[in-house]
């Protein structure tokens, strides 16, 4: 896909994003926004999925013989659906339920409600990297050349499961793990730098024994060029710090953690709304 | 009161161990983890055979859960293996999340449970386990009290599609249930029939339950005796069906009353039968450093206990 329909979709996903938050007065936009660009990328340009005659993706769970994604950092629970339902996992009027009563749109991902293409339930941080892990492990005892990719905040860094995750993976060479940090610096209290500082995070993980790549998490030809360049080592695993805003696509929350768990009103919406074009063969749900 | 003969004493973790080796020739889809307790879970003749399919992880109990729910999703059925301790209060949320709330096949594998670990002390005796594991939604909780129950259950839960709980221990055991015994999750052993009281036990202290049902037959007094191996899902219809006869219960675990197996049996009989029940267990209390013998005596999970608490709730019918 060219880089241009890509950011076409991309624009689409924030608009839902904003919407689906707005509409239940809840949840998380700024992440969201910020990693739109990386879910797109995933799910319309590099994941190998399964697909039907249509070309349509088909879910299993079990994914064998293809990418798998696991969302660590489950808050930003909106752009996973709206990537989902727009890359064709379920129907995009289904995003409307986002939150409320009897929805397979759990405030954060469930596999309870059993929406295809959630693999785990998220949202107490810390734990997607091991479960992305275990996946990787399975791959290869099932000699399932296929990549597992895991998205994480940078405010997880500080949960300590992550680091006995990050020990465990280069030391059982699982190379076919590639893990991504939001790198946006701010998380729901302040600046990670005012909260608890990571420090280099680069540094650490190089030490824990991955190779370190960083992108710019809010240029798609950067997200496609990085991912779909990465030669993976057999025995190494990656991992990418990936540089975003929380908040990029309107001005007005851009680089700003105050709107990490916010909801816009009514007229920050019709601004919002009107930064965010809808392109042609695209709608709103 | 019926004779339970025994030719052997072994440790429950070794019917794990055996259970482990053998469900490694059958099934090539169970994977074994550990973190760092390889040798006190029996788990050698596993490595050996299968070291492919085994996982070390180190000191890192939260990852081996995470990483645990991850295999399930290429199809494997992981044992996470560790101390009690470690396998459920230290890694409670992980439970929680990637596996009892996403539905992972994930069989936790726990060794050492209870104040027979012994000398090592509180910090190490966990008596809170069973609360935990069975107020979680999805999740199937088993205790067993023998070698042979133990490796029976190990190849029983394999087969069981779901999150389990499967709790043993250290002790040296009298093997007196069969070798070739087919277990049956969440249907009660009614060992012994009688009907004076219900005596409803898992875990270690059914030997001592058997010994104390020797002693009240002694004087006159036939027990019910019945295992609860599976603490959840609860068999109501073996403890209803008892207690319609018997008109009174204890329970027996080697665990808190608060939260334990006690609990769950009141809640039953509170909603369907109300009778007098008397609680052998922990008294909302830590343990400390003795010989398991020393500490069941101490903390009054003896079968001389089990004969006291019998004696006092018929006096309560």
């Amino acid at each position: 896909m060219e880089i241009q329909q890509l950011e076409q979709i991309a624009s689409q996903v924030r608009r839902d994003i904003l919407r689906m938050v707005s509409a239940v007065n809840s949840g998380h936009p700024g992440g969201s926004l910020g990693c739109t660009d990386l879910f797109v990328a995933l799910y319309f340009e590099v994941m190998r999925k399964k697909l039907d005659a249509d070309g349509k993706p088909v879910f299993s769970m079990d994914g064998k013989d293809e990418d798998l994604f696991f969302l660590s950092n489950g808050h930003i629970s909106p752009v996973f659906y709206s990537v989902l339902a727009r890359s064709g996992y379920f129907p995009v009027a289904e995003l409307a339920t986002f939150r409320k009563l009897d929805s397979r749109l759990q405030g954060h991902p469930t596999t309870a409600e059993h929406l295809p293409g959630v693999r785990i339930a998220s949202g107490s941080l810390g734990q997607g990297l091991s479960v992305a892990a275990g996946a990787a492990f399975a791959k290869r005892l099932n000699k399932d050349d296929k990549q597992v990719y895991v998205l994480m905040g940078d405010g997880e860094q500080q949960e300590g499961q992550v680091w006995e995750a990050a020990q465990f993976i280069p030391n059982k060479k699982l190379g076919n793990v590639t893990a991504i940090i939001d790198y946006n610096l701010a998380q729901i209290d302040g600046t990670t730098t005012g909260v608890n500082d990571n420090r280099d995070l680069a540094a650490k993980y190089r030490a824990f024994g991955w190779d370190v790549k960083e992108m710019q998490g809010n240029d798609m030809a950067d997200i496609i060029k990085t991912l779909k360049d990465a030669k993976y080592d057999h025995d190494v695993p990656t991992l990418i710090l990936m540089h975003t805003l929380m908040g990029y696509g309107v001005d007005f929350m851009a680089g700003n953690y105050k709107w990490h768990g916010t909801a816009l009103n009514p007229e920050q919406m019709a601004n919002a709304l009107g930064q965010l074009p809808v392109y042609a063969g695209m709608e709103d749900y | 009161m019926k004779k339970f003969d025994y030719t052997d004493k072994k440790d429950t973790r070794s019917g794990f161990g055996a259970g482990m080796h053998e469900l490694g020739k059958t099934n090539p889809n169970v994977v074994a983890l550990t973190a760092d307790l390889a040798g006190s879970l029996k788990l050698d003749a596993f490595i050996k055979d299968f070291p492919d399919r085994f996982i070390q992880c180190g000191i890192a109990e939260a990852n081996m859960i995470g990483v645990s729910a991850g295999l399930t999703i290429g199809g494997h059925i992981p044992f996470a293996t560790t101390f009690a301790n470690f396998a459920t209060g230290r890694v409670y949320d992980q439970i929680r999340q990637s596996v009892a709330y996403s539905e992972k096949n994930v069989k936790i594998c726990a060794s050492h449970s209870g104040l027979t670990l012994g000398e090592d002390g509180a910090t190490h005796q966990i008596l809170e386990d069973l609360g935990m594991m069975k107020m979680l939604p999805n999740m199937t909780v088993i205790c067993t009290c023998d070698y042979n129950q133990t490796k029976a259950a190990t190849l029983a839960i394999a087969e069981h599609v779901g999150p389990v709980y499967l709790r043993f221990g250290r002790p040296v055991l009298p093997v007196f249930t069969p070798a070739d015994q087919k277990f049956e999750i969440g249907k009660a052993w009614h060992m012994n029939e009688g009907d004076a009281c219900s005596v409803f036990v898992t875990g270690n202290l059914v030997w001592e339950a058997v010994l104390a049902g020797e002693q009240l037959a002694a004087e006159g007094i036939e027990i019910d005796l019945i295992n609860i191996h599976t603490i959840k899902p609860l068999d109501s219809e073996a403890i209803l069906n008892s207690v319609k006869k018997t008109g009174c219960a204890v329970s027996v675990e080697e665990h808190n009353i608060l939260g334990g197996l006690g609990e769950s049996i009141a809640h039953v009989l509170a909603q369907n039968l109300p009778r007098p029940q008397e609680f052998v267990g922990t008294k909302d209390t830590f343990g400390e450093s003795g010989t398991p013998d020393q500490l069941l005596e101490k903390y009054g999970l003896k079968a001389a206990n089990i004969v006291e608490a019998v004696k006092k709730v018929m006096a309560r019918k």
